[in-house]
């Protein structure tokens, strides 16, 4: 079992380093002519698609970028600014408390993040370790729940927030989703990769049941966790509805309710709703960049490590 | 397997446990019990019986509602037919594919709220989309895509289909490199083109990845919220209202909370009902792995 260094294998997986201009030179030209012909085909077929992909991300940024001496609604469309401006997103930054939202989804995904990563962690040991009555009843009614649709319990839930006095508050974004089904299920999955021979050995030599756990084991699925935390991450960073509802005021806005409410705040004035848009989405972005394998691999092929 | 103290396992479940308990099964039974009651936070709650059911019955807001949440489910078909395509693409070894499956996924990771931004801005009367179709000379442009009534459902439906290529794609690209080559090999030297080939070996063999694609997105699209609320806010005059959304104004803009569990229930069931007929008829324990 190699140490698992999370940035190194992200940096050695991305596609910066794979296709360096030297190794693309190299392998064009070991083509024939009609290899290369249907090769450049499904290039501009696989450009023509990202352009679908990114176009409406990229059009937003242009927008944003436009001071307001030029048009944005003009034909033909001008896709590059003439005079391209930081001046949309220095305004949008300081009327709305958009560093406010950005703290706000930054703590709340944080601390949804880790206590995911813990108690699914704490959870899946005993399913996927430990022999004793009801586990497997205890493993599918915590799977059963996958089945629930999310945002129908969101009444009731908001309910029982506003009788413990948690509406408004970090609390009451974070800690229903503290746990969920899909995070036992992946940590369970991740033991079961991991031989049992350690803990065996850490027994015998008289740790106990949480020792073994926290020492012993814990280090072992941290490719799981990792994988976990990203998805958890990515779920909890674009979350909408909850915060919606649980947030009243705008210091506890994340950023997407943040972006909601900019949406109404600046009607109409393009400039501004896209900017502060770009501005939530950089962060987001840049995490995809790093992490992007896990997503595209799978789940199965980031575990596998 | 050695012998332990018997609470050791529920010192590690405890926790987990006790977050399911209080956040999810307990609003989940709440939801059945509050929708036999009116409730509007501030007054006690008062036992009604069936009367937010019977209501429901002769809602024409939520009729419509219904329609249109029935309707949003064309969007897994389609979203099947794309993303099925869009992994054979991308299913080859080239230089650069990974930057391009990156890219197919980027809406994917991007939260639906920028994404319902972007596209409302591409949807203008005078936004991007209707620039191009009026350059190309396109009958009818420039479209109200978000303000007519006949259109603003099937463009919020769009960016659905458009945020969710790539997660499927994902899906099916796993079930595609998980078929043998040989198979590829057989029915070439049998004669078969690329479309037979897809047709007669692909299709039954990632026969699972579509099950799942198919149960995933159409749950999904039963429970649409974000990408209405965001763009259209269910307009205009309710074109493009889906369940979610009424429940959401029924509750949170009219604190009808009791008639709200109520149509939260009725959805709960739909869904519940409507994945357990398509597991069932597709044996789909194969299918989620």
């Amino acid at each position: 079992m190699r140490d698992f260094n999370l940035s190194e294998r992200l940096y050695k997986d991305s596609w910066l380093a794979r296709y360096s201009p030297k190794r693309v030179i190299r392998r064009v030209k070991e083509l024939t002519l009609k290899q290369a012909i249907k090769k450049a085909g499904i290039y501009l077929l696989l450009l023509s698609l990202s352009l679908l992909f990114v176009g409406p991300f990229l059009w937003l940024f242009s927008t944003a970028l436009k001071s307001s001496s030029e048009a944005i609604m003009q034909f033909p469309p001008q896709f590059i600014p003439k005079n391209p401006t930081l001046k949309n997103f220095i305004h949008v930054w300081n009327v709305l408390n958009l560093d406010r939202f950005m703290l706000n989804s930054v703590l709340v995904t944080g601390f949804t993040v880790l206590l995911n990563v813990f108690l699914s962690a704490a959870a899946a040991y005993p399913l996927a370790r430990m022999d004793f009555f009801g586990r497997d009843w205890i493993f599918y009614a915590i799977l059963s729940t996958m089945m629930i649709p999310r945002q129908l319990t969101y009444i009731p839930l908001f309910i029982l927030m506003n009788k413990i006095g948690l509406v408004n508050t970090y609390a009451g974004m974070i800690l229903p989703f503290g746990v969920e089904a899909f995070g036992v299920f992946i940590m369970r999955q991740s033991y079961y990769s991991v031989p049992e021979d350690l803990e065996n050995s850490a027994r015998v030599d008289g740790a106990n049941e949480f020792q073994i756990w926290w020492k012993v084991v814990l280090p072992l699925v941290k490719p799981g966790m990792a994988a976990l935390g990203i998805f958890v991450f990515i779920g909890s960073w674009s979350r909408f509805l909850w915060p919606l509802i649980i947030a009243q005021d705008k210091s506890r806005y994340t950023l997407t309710v943040g972006l909601e409410f900019l949406q109404g705040f600046f009607t109409g004035n393009w400039r501004y709703i896209a900017a502060g848009s770009v501005i939530s989405v950089v962060p987001i972005i840049l995490f995809f960049i790093f992490t992007q394998r896990f997503f595209i691999e799978g789940l199965s092929g980031a575990l596998k490590q | 397997m050695v012998n332990r103290k018997s609470y050791v396992p529920f010192m590690f479940l405890g926790p987990g446990m006790v977050f399911l308990g209080i956040f999810l099964f307990y609003p989940t039974i709440r939801l059945f019990i509050l929708s036999f009651h009116k409730y509007d936070m501030i007054t006690p709650m008062e036992y009604v019986g069936l009367q937010n059911y019977q209501m429901i019955v002769s809602d024409p807001k939520f009729h419509q509602a219904f329609l249109n949440s029935w309707i949003y489910l064309l969007v897994t078909p389609i979203l099947i037919v794309i993303s099925f395509l869009v992994a054979i693409l991308v299913n080859r070894k080239l230089p650069g594919i990974s930057l391009f499956r990156a890219i197919y996924y980027l809406p994917v990771v991007t939260s639906m709220v920028v994404v319902g931004i972007a596209w409302r801005w591409m949807y203008q009367q005078q936004g991007l989309l209707n620039m191009v179709l009026k350059a190309v000379n396109f009958p009818g442009a420039p479209f109200g895509f978000l303000t007519s009534t006949s259109l603003s459902l099937p463009s919020v439906m769009w960016v659905t289909i458009w945020k969710g290529i790539g997660y499927y794609m994902v899906i099916f690209l796993a079930g595609l490199q998980a078929i043998p080559e040989q198979l590829y090999e057989a029915g070439r030297v049998d004669g078969a083109n690329f479309w037979q080939l897809h047709l007669h070996v692909t299709l039954p063999q990632i026969r699972p990845q579509v099950v799942l694609v198919f149960i995933l997105s159409s749950i999904n699209a039963l429970k649409v919220f974000t990408e209405v609320f965001v763009m259209t806010k269910g307009g205009p005059l309710d074109s493009s209202l889906t369940m979610v959304v009424y429940i959401y104004r029924q509750a949170f803009d009219f604190f009808k909370f009791g008639y709200a569990s109520a149509l939260g229930v009725i959805i709960f069931l739909s869904i519940l009902i409507f994945s357990i007929f398509n597991m069932r008829r597709s044996r789909g324990g194969q299918a989620i792995r």
